[in-house]
């Protein structure tokens, strides 16, 4: 017998279920408290940047949309920096907290972000990464929240030389990335948990 | 910025403790479970930061399910119990100023939410959220009461064991994670399809809270414990080689 390494292990996931916004978006799902849902507006004032709005739909394997599920983002602001404690490379803008959170509508099932076009962020190795946002997908029926990550089509040259869309093995999948343009300001990204047009998930 | 200077990055997940997305024990699972691989990066700043939630965040009974959605002078029907317990990661650090988002069924079973229709009755004092921010030494503590078992449509007879939705933001968005505390002796919980999702006992015994008498205040509320592992990051004085993935 060796010595024992000590390390813990990580606890493990379970599904959001079908209640999520009572403990995430208690006012949404109709239980006024806390003064309001955590997420609900990532400017906090003037932001910097270009402002732009992300709406999407996630769906499942036979193609109806996911009524309850709730879906975060993350993302640097528009310089390329994160309003985050472990940001040490400059100073985020103070009227953007780079977090948000959506439900899907009880309807329809769309999400949506009104947020600012996201600067570039480096790579490990110092490279820079093309513009992007971390998205996080739990709900019922969904073992352990879904990481994906959003790019942006209109930024073919960032896309081009991203060190984690170019080295996607099934470069076909990497549209399943890209948030297609709408209009000057506004974006979609549909995410499917199945099928030929699965999202790229991650694990990072 | 000087290349990794200030870290190797999270651990890599271990998804022997980890439940795969498709469970068909867990019939919901079918239709919502990614079919291909999950590609697998090791974390970047887009991962290693996360969002910040200060104490301003946070009301004064946001951690009191017992008075927080009562009338005043009233209070929530039920067991009244104490949660508390540690955030760490899995070096064995705590995480603290971490937030903990937590909800729950009232003690007949019972959600309070459009959606839910299980013939129990709703609690009028009763909401059924709470959330905290964990202290210096990675510690929070809450008082509830303790929720029902309830049944749910997936087999012909499922029921959930007695459970509360954790959601826990660490100091990066690779450690965000959702689970549930179990309550220690439930024979629900190895009947449940929900738990069976995880196919390791441990990962399992891991989430199941056990009675602390020694924390319990007498002639008032029993007490469990709950610690919340995230994952770690990889410690080394030795940096990291460029890596030309």
């Amino acid at each position: 017998m060796a010595q024992k390494l000590d390390y813990l292990k990580e606890s493990a996931s379970q599904t959001a279920g079908p209640y999520v916004h009572i403990g995430c978006m208690p006012n949404f799902s109709g239980i006024s408290i806390y003064g309001g849902d955590l997420g609900t507006s990532m400017k906090t004032g003037q932001v910097s940047g270009k402002e732009i709005k992300i709406s999407g739909v996630v769906y499942d394997g036979v193609g109806a949309p996911l009524r309850d599920a709730m879906i975060e983002l993350w993302q640097a602001d528009a310089a390329g920096l994160y309003p985050s404690a472990n940001e040490t490379r400059g100073n985020p803008d103070p009227n953007f907290t780079g977090f948000g959170r959506s439900p899907g509508d009880p309807v329809t099932g769309e999400f949506v972000f009104e947020t600012v076009k996201p600067g570039r962020v480096p790579f490990r190795d110092g490279r820079l990464q093309a513009p992007h946002a971390t998205l996080w997908i739990v709900a019922r029926g969904i073992n352990i929240g879904l990481h994906t990550r959003l790019y942006f089509e209109d930024e073919a040259d960032a896309n081009s030389e991203d060190p984690i869309l170019t080295r996607i093995e099934h470069q076909n999948r990497v549209p399943t990335l890209l948030a297609k343009k709408t209009g000057e300001a506004a974006y979609r990204f549909d995410i499917h948990l199945q099928g030929p047009k699965e999202t790229i998930f991650f694990d990072m | 910025m000087s290349e990794n200077s200030t870290n190797g990055g999270y651990i890599a997940r271990d998804w022997t403790r980890q439940p795969s997305a498709y469970t068909p024990g867990y019939k919901t699972t079918v239709k919502r479970s990614p079919q291909a691989a999950l590609l697998s990066f090791p974390t970047t700043l887009s991962e290693e930061t996360s969002p910040v939630f200060g104490h301003g965040n946070i009301g004064k009974l946001d951690n009191d399910l017992i008075h927080n959605f009562a009338k005043p002078g009233e209070s929530a029907i039920g067991p009244r119990i104490i949660v508390y317990g540690r955030v760490l990661d899995e070096t064995g650090r705590p995480v603290p100023g971490a937030l903990l988002e937590f909800w729950q069924a009232n003690a007949g079973g019972r959600y309070r939410h459009a959606k839910e229709g299980y013939i129990a009755p709703l609690d009028p004092n009763f909401g059924g959220c709470g959330r905290m921010i964990t202290d210096e030494n990675g510690s929070y503590e809450f008082r509830t009461i303790q929720p029902g078992p309830y049944p749910w449509p997936n087999g012909m007879n499922d029921w959930r064991p007695a459970h509360i939705h954790f959601s826990i933001f660490g100091h990066g968005f690779s450690q965000r994670l959702i689970t549930q505390m179990y309550f220690e002796g439930d024979p629900l919980i190895p009947l449940c399809p929900i738990v069976r999702v995880l196919n390791d006992q441990r990962a399992i015994d891991d989430l199941t809270a056990p009675l602390d008498m020694n924390r319990t205040l007498p002639m008032d509320a029993r007490a469990y414990k709950f610690d919340i592992v995230l994952r770690g990051r990889r410690q080394t004085y030795f940096e990291n080689r460029k890596e030309r993935l």
